[in-house]
């Protein structure tokens, strides 16, 4: 009896132990009181310096100050270059699928206006919006998660 | 896909208006079925039967499909056919009664396989009350070898109309997007299958990500969310002659659909400039009507089984959440007022509930809610759940269900679930890939 018990407790001070591990790394991620992602990790570019993702904390299509900034050199890189583009709004896949279309859709429209604030032609923008179904990263955590809150922008052929 | 493959028909026999002595209340949590002996059916002048029809076991198969279907039900506990000591002959024409009761069987079922002059292959069934120690519900139907699924679906219909007083939801099919390949390049087909599982079939190859289909309630008609040609748009698809449409001319995007009850009219969403509305459209006409203007997200649009109101998804206060308007627009009122977020509201074809998605604290739960939002009572919690579609006869709830998935992607699943309305009697529906998105029919037969 004495020993299972003590078993319990032993158990419930692992897991303990492992829960505010967890909530250490989050909090560290949420760095901010967001939850926007802040890494490189996923990110492709565009041309050198050129990120072709921004990201966006849950269920808002706010634009950060770095997603502004990376979406000054794209607006320059477009400019530039004389290239159209499609911009792809995704969702992480923590909502309703028919809510995350139009979160998606959301996203990619909040870039493609501020693209067009910054001098790009309406008529050199698509957007299409993904909500949940293309996740860049394939894991089931709040990291993957804010790494598939985003907008691609892509040449268009 | 080919036409109904069945030509039957069926006669009604031996109605008298009898009274049943045992019944099912349906609208309880039934912790205790009510126990059904299913007797093997009775081949009469076999030597008529040909060697193929003989080999479909039928007088096995139709007891055990109808035995299956019950089961399901969470409504009948169906006794070992092992116990059974009746021939099936005896059991069809002059059950002795004491031999069900010893068993404990309240109900009894019982068949027949005859080939009429005309070489037609006729089934018949009989239900009997054990306890009164009479028939209470009787019917024939014609039927082709290939038709013996549908005949014991239509059986099954029967049975569970006589003991709850209910429309049944066993002659039905299932629509549902079917999952391949990795999370992050998951190939989606359109699926259909019967109500059990059997007979399922792709209706798209996936080469283009198909998302939501749902049946029209009074044809064979689907609508569903495509992205062909990197455009994604709502279409209309017959399933009977393949002929696929869009639906409507949008400049933009438009998803979440949904059929009116007449069938007459397609409800959707349609995004434009960073902004989601709802929007209907006369499938006769293509006349498009404007239902909402709202700077918000507005989408899962669903009618009332009247066609007088609409319920939908907006977060038009801040955060998702549902309401209710009149199905013009007007009037638009929020009904969800719980903690947390609320989506996907759909409609009870029996008019009395909206069931819908909840998102709290981390967790998905699937719910009911009477339509002015009074009477919230969640039925399932999980990791990650949503999408209900209702049985036609608004006892049985579908859904989908996501699993965490690790660092490569792995333990990620989608799969099918249904649930009684009382939230008991949670199953898992089995799918040769991974399931999302399924949709109830209507019943074929009707």
């Amino acid at each position: 009896m004495l020993i299972k018990s003590l078993k319990n407790t032993f158990l419930v001070i692992a897991l303990g132990i492992l829960i505010s591990a967890c909530s250490t790394t989050a909090t560290k991620k949420s760095a901010g009181g967001s939850d926007v992602y802040t890494g490189t990790d996923t990110v492709k570019y565009l041309a050198t310096g050129v990120a072709d993702r921004v990201f966006f904390g849950t269920n808002s299509k706010n634009l950060t100050s770095a997603a502004k900034a990376t979406l000054d050199k794209q607006a320059a890189y477009i400019k530039s270059s004389k290239i159209s583009v499609v911009i792809e709004g995704h969702a992480d896949e923590r909502g309703t699928r028919e809510y995350n279309l139009a979160l998606g859709e959301r996203r990619a429209n909040a870039v493609s206006d501020y693209l067009m604030s910054k001098g790009i032609a309406k008529s050199s923008i698509k957007v299409i919006s993904y909500g949940k179904e293309r996740p860049a990263s394939k894991e089931s955590s709040a990291l993957a998660w804010s790494q598939n809150r985003r907008s691609v922008t892509v040449k268009s052929k | 896909m080919k036409k109904f493959y069945l030509t039957f028909f069926s006669i009604l026999f031996f109605t008298q208006a009898s009274f049943a002595l045992v019944k099912i209340d349906i609208t309880r949590g039934n912790l205790e079925p009510l126990p059904a002996a299913i007797s093997k059916f009775y081949m009469e002048d076999p030597s008529k039967f040909s060697a193929e029809l003989k080999a479909l076991k039928l007088e096995e198969k139709i007891p055990e499909l109808i035995s299956n279907n019950l089961k399901r039900s969470g409504l009948f506990h169906i006794i070992d056919p092992k116990s059974y000591i009746q021939s099936p002959n005896i059991a069809h024409v002059k059950p002795t009664f004491q031999d069900w009761a010893l068993i404990k069987a309240q109900i009894m079922v019982s068949g027949k396989l005859v080939i009429d002059s005309k070489k037609r292959l006729r089934v018949e069934f009989r239900l009997w009350d054990v306890i009164a120690g009479k028939e209470i519900e009787g019917l024939a139907l014609f039927a082709t070898p290939s038709s013996w699924r549908r005949i014991s679906h239509i059986i099954s219909d029967k049975i569970y109309e006589r003991m709850t007083g209910e429309l049944g939801y066993f002659d039905t099919r299932i629509i549902y997007v079917a999952e391949t390949g990795s999370k992050t390049q998951r190939v989606k087909r359109l699926a259909i299958m019967d109500q059990d599982g059997a007979n399922n079939k792709y209706l798209t190859l996936g080469n283009e990500l198909v998302l939501t289909p749902r049946f029209n309630p009074t044809a064979q008609m689907i609508t569903y969310m495509s992205y062909f040609k990197n455009l994604p748009r709502v279409y209309l698809l017959n399933i009977e002659t393949g002929m696929q449409e869009v639906v409507g001319d949008f400049p933009g995007m438009t998803f979440a659909p949904r059929f009116s009850p007449d069938g007459k009219k397609i409800i959707m969403s349609f995004a434009k400039d960073g902004n989601s509305d709802i929007y209907s459209m006369d499938i006769a006409t293509r006349v498009v009507e404007q239902l909402t203007s709202h700077p918000s997200i507005d989408t899962s649009p669903s009618y009332s089984s009247d066609g007088k109101y609409i319920t939908f998804n907006s977060d038009r206060s801040g955060a998702q959440q549902i309401y209710v308007m009149r199905s013009d627009g007007s009037n638009a009122k929020r009904i969800s007022f719980g903690e947390g977020l609320y989506g996907t509201p759909v409609w009870s074809p029996r008019g009395d509930l909206i069931a819908f998605t909840k998102i709290y604290k981390g967790s998905f739960y699937i719910g009911v809610m009477r339509s002015d939002g009074s009477g919230e009572r969640l039925l399932t919690q999980n990791y990650y759940q949503e999408a209900p579609s209702w049985s036609p006869n608004g006892r049985v709830l579908i859904f989908y269900r996501e699993t965490k998935s690790g660092k490569s992607g792995i333990g990620g699943s989608s799969s099918l679930w249904s649930i009684d309305l009382t939230g008991y009697n949670e199953r898992k529906i089995k799918t040769l890939t991974d399931a999302s998105d399924p949709a109830w029919s209507g019943l074929l037969s009707k």
